[in-house]
């Protein structure tokens, strides 16, 4: 098992984390090989499950953290956290 | 569709709740609902059974990806939603914690599916945004789905509707409608009831339009025919034509806009254009309600009930406690009136650690005034509380179920003593406020004159006053039908207590069902009563009627009205001189 990997960030769309956007976060995380997750204020979330990510409740300025269990699935962390700083291209 | 050479059929009833809408039929025969059954699955038949949700889940995604490939262009919108009902599908919390619940704990896929949506669905819908509590009903909406496919197709039920309809019933019990995913209906059509009813009042709380009493709607409306509800002329329209639903969509949309045109005016006065200004109030049970109250425009409380903090504990509250309760609403209330009930502890609502003696007869029992005097020490607590809460606002005291002047006299000493013990105490209080009579027995309102001279005001309480005058219970669906607000009694004596409180130089308010309804703002203000207050919800309407309105003349119409000699011709009345104006408003109101 290789160290765990994270990356914190904030919100910038309006929108916030809506259904969209977090389905486009969970079809990312479906890729990777071990869990991921997505943090905000100390509630997990398993980001491969949108509705797990929906009750977040993650407006616009949320500073939320994605982490990765396995290193290996850097790729989709670096995926993911590029989709929310592009504000998922609204 | 296929019933277009159908004659189309006007059915007459009584509007229960206002607003238009256009859709196809939903039966519900007397057996009424089915639910979805729970049984066990033996150990070696589960892996069957997690297959059959499998397959369930796979066939609704099937389903949905030929909905999707047929959505033209132009729906793309539309089609986004159902790509996330796709994910939906398999997200971990609905599919893996189904599949767990039936291997866990051996039932039926039906009964883990519909176990794992009523613990996810109250996550969003306790949500505080608006947006994420709307996604409720994306998980209904996919678990609908599978459902289907797990039940098969032909066994639809009314717990379980996939699409949008108008339920049309005899009657429908309180029980039947907490079965129903509201959030699927788009209007009602009953045979029976009126608006005072439970489906009513449903009806008006979600905002959906409502008809009742239509009679023989049942056997009218067929199952799956197309029909139009307009809940603000109590009509509903069986096979209408093209031209009918052309001129229907335009009324709608109307509506629609000068809905949101009155919520956009809610917060302005309720002046009639002749110039008469009255307060609608909203009621209350919850201090949190206070917000919904002034978000849809209320001037005030007019009925702030103080039941729920005696049934919420297993104990009596604390002086601090109910003054801290109180406090709290009429901080954010301002200089705003907040009208409060004594307790008003009754056969619905019994108290558990008050079940001294189980009554026969709750209704006509040991309960409000007659519960407190009896048990002074109580009363004390409470109008304590209320007299520290009046130095910080605004307060009334309303006094329930007042049936004689004594109760008055010894309720007002109680009060008396109460302002003296905390005199002596050197606490802050407030003696000095307007103390009201609950025109709710029908005895308090034969003898309004004599208790008018120890009253400040008078508040009717309809729900009440109509079932003591008619001897009905609401409550009871064989009966129920005769809860007539505008049964010629029930409008006698509104306007006796209205005659005296004007002689006697009070203000006669109202609270109740009664005050809610905008079709009766004209004659409830012709006959003098200068307060309406009603639930949180239905205050922008009534305020939009009212500035719709032009009361010059109501006199003549009113002396007309009360001629009249049954309900359903004071309904008429009233339909054929408001009915329109009623309709129509907003439009005279916002123009301004």
């Amino acid at each position: 098992m290789k160290a765990a990997q994270t990356i914190t960030l904030r919100i910038v769309n309006a929108l916030g984390l809506h259904a969209r956007s977090a389905a486009q976060l969970a079809k990312l995380a479906a890729q990777a090989k071990g869990g991921v997750w997505i943090d905000k204020n100390g509630n997990r979330a398993d980001a491969t499950s949108l509705l797990d990510i929906l009750t977040l409740a993650c407006p616009q300025g949320t500073e939320v953290t994605v982490s990765i269990d396995d290193e290996a699935d850097m790729e989709t962390l670096e995926q993911m956290a590029a989709l929310i700083r592009s504000g998922f291209g609204e | 569709m296929e019933d277009q050479e159908s004659q189309e059929i006007i059915l007459k009833g009584i509007g229960g709740s206002p607003g238009i809408c256009i859709g196809k039929a939903y039966l519900v025969d007397k057996e009424g609902v089915d639910v979805v059954k729970q049984y066990i699955v033996r150990k070696a038949f589960l892996p069957a059974e997690v297959g059959r949700f499998k397959t369930a889940v796979r066939k609704a995604g099937e389903a949905l990806q030929r909905v999707i490939d047929k959505t033209p262009e132009e729906l793309r919108q539309h089609v986004q939603i159902l790509e996330t009902h796709m994910l939906l599908l398999k997200d971990k919390m609905l599919y893996d914690r189904t599949i767990e619940v039936i291997e866990g704990e051996h039932v039926n896929a039906e009964w883990a599916l519909k176990k794992v949506v009523s613990q996810v669905k109250p996550m969003f819908e306790n949500m505080s945004n608006d947006y994420l509590r709307q996604r409720a009903e994306d998980i209904t909406h996919v678990a609908d789905r599978i459902m289907e496919n797990l039940v098969g197709g032909e066994h639809v039920n009314i717990a379980r509707i996939d699409k949008r309809v108008i339920l049309v019933a005899r009657d429908l019990s309180p029980a039947e409608t907490s079965q129903i995913q509201l959030e699927r209906i788009k209007g009602f059509v009953t045979n029976r009831g009126g608006h005072a009813s439970h489906t009513s009042i449903i009806a008006r709380t979600l905002e959906i339009p409502a008809v009742m009493g239509v009679g023989n709607a049942t056997l009218k409306i067929n199952n799956d025919d197309i029909i139009i509800v307009d809940g603000g002329t109590g009509t509903v329209v069986v096979h209408p034509t093209e031209q009918t639903l052309l001129a229907t969509e335009e009324r709608r949309e109307q509506y629609e806009i000068r809905k949101a045109q009155m919520a956009r005016t809610s917060h302005l006065p309720a002046k009639t254009q002749n110039g008469q200004l009255i307060s609608v109030m909203g009621n209350i049970e919850l201090p949190e309600e206070v917000v919904a109250l002034l978000d849809h425009g209320g001037d005030g409380i007019g009925l702030y009930r103080t039941e729920f903090q005696y049934l919420s504990r297993p104990d009596f509250p604390s002086e601090n406690g109910l003054f801290e309760n109180y406090k709290d609403v009429i901080d954010v209330m301002g200089n705003r009136p907040v009208t409060i009930r004594t307790l008003d502890i009754n056969g619905d609502k019994a108290v558990n650690y008050i079940h001294e003696n189980q009554e026969a007869n709750p209704a006509l029992g040991l309960r409000a005034i007659r519960y407190c005097l009896r048990k002074p020490d109580i009363f004390q607590t409470q109008l304590r509380a209320i007299l520290r809460a009046a130095a910080h606002g605004n307060v009334r005291i309303l006094l329930p179920m007042i049936s004689g002047i004594e109760e008055v006299e010894k309720a007002i000493a109680l009060i008396d003593d109460a302002a003296e013990s905390l005199e002596k105490q050197g606490l802050a209080y407030n003696r000095d406020i307007p103390i009201g009579i609950m025109m709710e027995v029908p005895s308090a309102v034969v003898t309004a004159d004599i208790l008018a001279e120890k009253a400040d005001f008078f508040s009717i309480g309809t729900n009440d006053l109509i079932q003591y005058t008619l001897a009905v219970d609401r409550g009871n669906r064989h009966v129920a039908h005769l809860h007539q607000p505008l049964h010629p009694a029930i409008l006698r004596l509104i306007k006796g207590v209205c005659d005296v409180a004007r002689e006697k130089g009070i203000p006669t308010y109202m609270c109740g069902e009664m005050a809610a309804a905008p079709l009766f703002a004209p004659i409830l203000l012709g006959l003098g009563v200068e307060e309406l207050s009603m639930n949180p919800q239905a205050i922008p309407v009534v305020k939009s009627a009212i500035r719709s309105l032009n009361l010059a003349g109501i006199d003549t119409l009113i002396a007309e009205m009360m001629r009249l000699t049954t309900a359903r011709a004071i309904q008429d009345f009233l339909t054929q001189h408001f009915g329109e104006a009623v309709t129509r408003l907003g439009a005279a109101g916002s123009d301004q």
